[in-house]
């Protein structure tokens, strides 16, 4: 139980960039995702800006090679799951027990919201098509059957927290020698029901949202995937390569506070932080870098603050919310900055928090704005909170 | 390690719920869709915060209240859900505005509520729990993908007293869409006759039931878990019988050493066309019993099955309408749970007597 899990692989896709390298080029390049809204067809078009990936659905579902009929969450899921695995190069794959836990928020919600449109005039209207494969399920269901995985699949869905338990399931189920690989993260892609359902908390800043900031004003949302493959200390002896770091530490818990909003000394956050900490044996001071669930929403910020002041007081390591390049991409959050954590220490990264002006009156530290490499870094921190008071965090550690 | 079912709760369209007879009395119902007998949610939640709170919220608060108060559990050690569909009624309120209103003046409490992990969430802030808390959302499996990781839980030794359910509510519109996409029967019948149908559809559901898992042995234990396992697409009905065959042999266990097979027979051909083989191999001289004339289908259906397996061992009874063939023994002590969910996703759970 007590064995370790390594990360042998990462994909992700998001409004930075089509695949991992595309993603650190525009880090370098302090490149941020966001933009005007022209996918998704809303009133909400020209206002409020969101981070979009930049392809459509017929370009989109071309690079994921799948029907673009089909939800653009699957197609998202499939390009950057796939790229996971290619990155990890397993040649015994299919000897190998493999599962596929992925996560999402709202399901194939871009294409049941093009049925209601006709259903809600009339039942009997609305193209089946568009609504059979609604759950959240079918959109993990369809990228397992592509990538050829039937051992085990399941998907969660614990709002904005949903893809770093994803992960730590996956890391469990090796743990517990249920299986020897999992590719396990999570997608979402934009929609005008989250979009609308933000608009409605008041939470979507209307310029390019500005993390930790004391003058922010909300978070910008963005759609994307990020997976990590995770095997087994047997498998990963096998791969004849370095690993990119292990899974170190990893906490689930509840904030217990309000169904939306965060308790305001963040307590979901700070015991999840200190959870993952426990987990790891590892002391605050041994964190290099914190990627910052940081929405850019003023409670979110102020709670994961005042939770990090709680738990890391003197000794405040480098972070930053790289949310300031790739908006919320709420399910797929804590899977696409999993993959940043994990190449954070691959390639000795540190993530600029960008359009940082004004540090926050409550808070005693201040995010890293610039682009930092060859920096050592051990140990990395990844938030990720959601609605429901659900916070995670995740621990990866350099091998 | 042991894992005990120390207490189990289900709200579902019979009297299941609360200090009831076993089954005794079944509920019969004309359509193809079973509404739950709702309980009386004040004695569970307080009725300011009843008003706000959708049908799937209510149900899945009070089975999970009911559950730990007959656990004599005040703080679980972790919550967890499994849902297929999640909050529809939330789901389809907030998107029917966005339509209606063109995107203008939205009240946001339904979208605030649609979050597939509201029920969990809830059960959480109720109690002001906060420990581990999660929600699995994967069709026929939701509710066998928060059993395991319960189980994993457990035999990770970090925390115990576990509340694990499943929940799945039917709306008007998911009514009609199933319906349209031809899950259910054609014309209205009597749901104790569902079974004996031979035609395609079965009777839509909703429904939850939430059980408290500990690893602590006790007088007061149900039922021991001993072990679930689920499959994905068996390739033909042989594959399906050798993993049967496999999960038992990987628990020290052979057929004729299972007093009782549970079975998701739904009423629907080809659904049922499965256990019609199995029936004339694997379960061949078994003892099998139904539920779904009972429960209805849906997604979490399974976690009924657990509830009556459960109250099967600990009752020492079984009740005289989930009998398919003749059985012997009626107070059985090993139990199998099979289920699959349209031949995709199969699921077995494995209970005994303590």
């Amino acid at each position: 139980m007590s064995s370790t899990v390594y990360v042998a692989g990462v994909g992700v896709i998001s409004a930075i960039g089509n695949n991992v390298a595309e993603n650190l080029a525009a880090f370098e390049q302090e490149h941020a995702g966001m933009g005007d809204i022209t996918l998704v067809n809303s009133i909400h078009r020209g206002v409020l800006p969101v981070a979009e990936v930049k392809l459509n659905n017929v370009a989109l579902a071309e690079l994921a090679g799948i029907s673009s009929k089909l939800s653009r969450t699957k197609m998202l899921s499939l390009i950057a799951a796939r790229e996971a695995i290619n990155d990890a190069a397993i040649d015994n794959f299919g000897e190998l027990r493999t599962g596929f836990v992925s996560a999402n928020t709202v399901g194939g919600m871009d294409k049941s919201e093009d049925f209601f449109v006709p259903f809600v005039e009339d039942n009997n209207k609305g193209k089946l098509r568009n609504v059979f494969d609604h759950e959240c399920g079918a959109m993990t269901e369809v990228v397992a059957d592509e990538l050829g995985i039937t051992d085990y699949m399941t998907t969660i869905s614990t709002a904005c927290s949903s893809s770093a338990n994803a992960i730590f399931y996956g890391a469990r189920l090796i743990k517990n020698n249920l299986l020897d690989v999992v590719i396990a993260g999570g997608a979402d892609a934009l929609a005008k029901f989250t979009l609308n359902g933000f608009n409605t908390l008041m939470i979507l800043d209307k310029e390019y949202c500005k993390p930790f900031d004391d003058n922010r004003e909300g978070l910008n949302l963005g759609e994307g995937a990020g997976y990590v493959v995770l095997v087994s200390e047997k498998v990963a002896k096998t791969l004849g390569k370095p690993m990119y770091c292990k899974l170190s530490g990893y906490n689930n818990s509840n904030d217990a506070y309000h169904q939306t909003a965060s308790s305001p000394d963040g307590t979901g956050s700070y015991l999840a932080m200190k959870g993952a900490l426990a987990k790891a044996g590892l002391q605050p001071w041994d964190i290099d870098y914190i990627n910052l669930h940081g929405t850019g929403t003023p409670n979110n910020d102020s709670a994961e603050g005042t939770a990090i002041k709680r738990l890391f007081e003197p000794h405040y390591p480098k972070m930053s919310s790289t949310k300031s390049f790739t908006g919320h991409t709420l399910g797929a959050s804590g899977g696409v900055e999993a993959v940043y954590s994990v190449l954070a220490i691959k390639h000795g990264l540190i993530y600029p928090n960008l359009r940082f002006k004004t540090q926050m009156e409550e808070l005693p530290f201040k995010p890293e704005t610039h682009y930092l490499k060859d920096q050592k870094i051990n140990h990395v921190l990844s938030n990720s909170f959601g609605f429901g008071g659900n916070c995670t965090s995740l621990i990866f550690s350099a091998v | 390690m042991k894992i005990y079912i120390r207490s189990a709760a289900s709200i579902s369209a019979q009297k299941t719920f609360g200090d009831v007879p076993f089954l005794t009395d079944p509920v019969e119902y004309t359509g193809t869709r079973l509404k739950v007998i709702e309980p009386d949610y004040k004695e569970y939640i307080d009725p300011k915060q009843i008003r706000r709170m959708s049908h799937i919220i209510k149900m899945g608060v009070a089975a999970a209240h009911n559950c730990l108060a007959q656990a004599n559990v005040a703080m679980p050690g972790a919550i967890i859900t499994g849902t297929a569909y999640g909050c529809l009624e939330d789901t389809v309120t907030f998107l029917t505005r966005i339509i209606e209103l063109e995107e203008e003046m939205l009240p946001p409490t339904a979208f605030i509520q649609s979050t597939h992990n509201t029920v969990a969430a809830q059960i959480a802030l109720l109690l002001k729990c906060h420990n581990y808390n999660n929600t699995f959302v994967h069709k026929g499996i939701s509710f066998e993908s928060a059993l395991l990781d319960a189980t994993m839980l457990l035999k990770e030794q970090e925390v115990d007293d576990i509340l694990v359910g499943g929940c799945d509510e039917m709306t008007d519109a998911s009514f009609t869409i199933l319906s349209r996409l031809g899950l259910y029967k054609r014309w209205p019948l009597s749901n104790l006759e569902l079974l004996s149908t031979k035609s395609n559809g079965s009777i839509g559901a909703e429904g939850t039931a939430f059980f408290l898992l500990t690893s602590k042995p006790s007088a007061d234990n149900m039922a021991e878990l001993l072990a679930t396992r689920t499959f994905y697409k068996p390739k033909t009905i042989h594959d399906t019988d050798k993993r049967i065959f496999a999960f038992l042999a990987d628990n020290d266990l052979s057929i004729d050493d299972i007093d009782l097979v549970i079975t998701g027979r739904n009423g629907d051909l080809k659904n049922d066309a499965i256990y019609d083989e199995l029936n004339n191999s694997i379960f061949s001289s078994s003892a099998i019993a139904n539920f779904k004339h009972l429960s209805g289908e849906y997604p979490t259906v399974s976690s009924f099955a657990l509830w009556l397996a459960a109250n099967i061992i600990k009752r020492g009874t079984m009740p005289a309408i989930v009998a398919e063939n003749e059985i012997k023994n009626t107070a059985p002590k090993k139990i199998l749970v099979y289920n699959h969910y349209q031949n995709n996703y199969h699921s077995l759970m494995l209970i005994a007597a303590c």
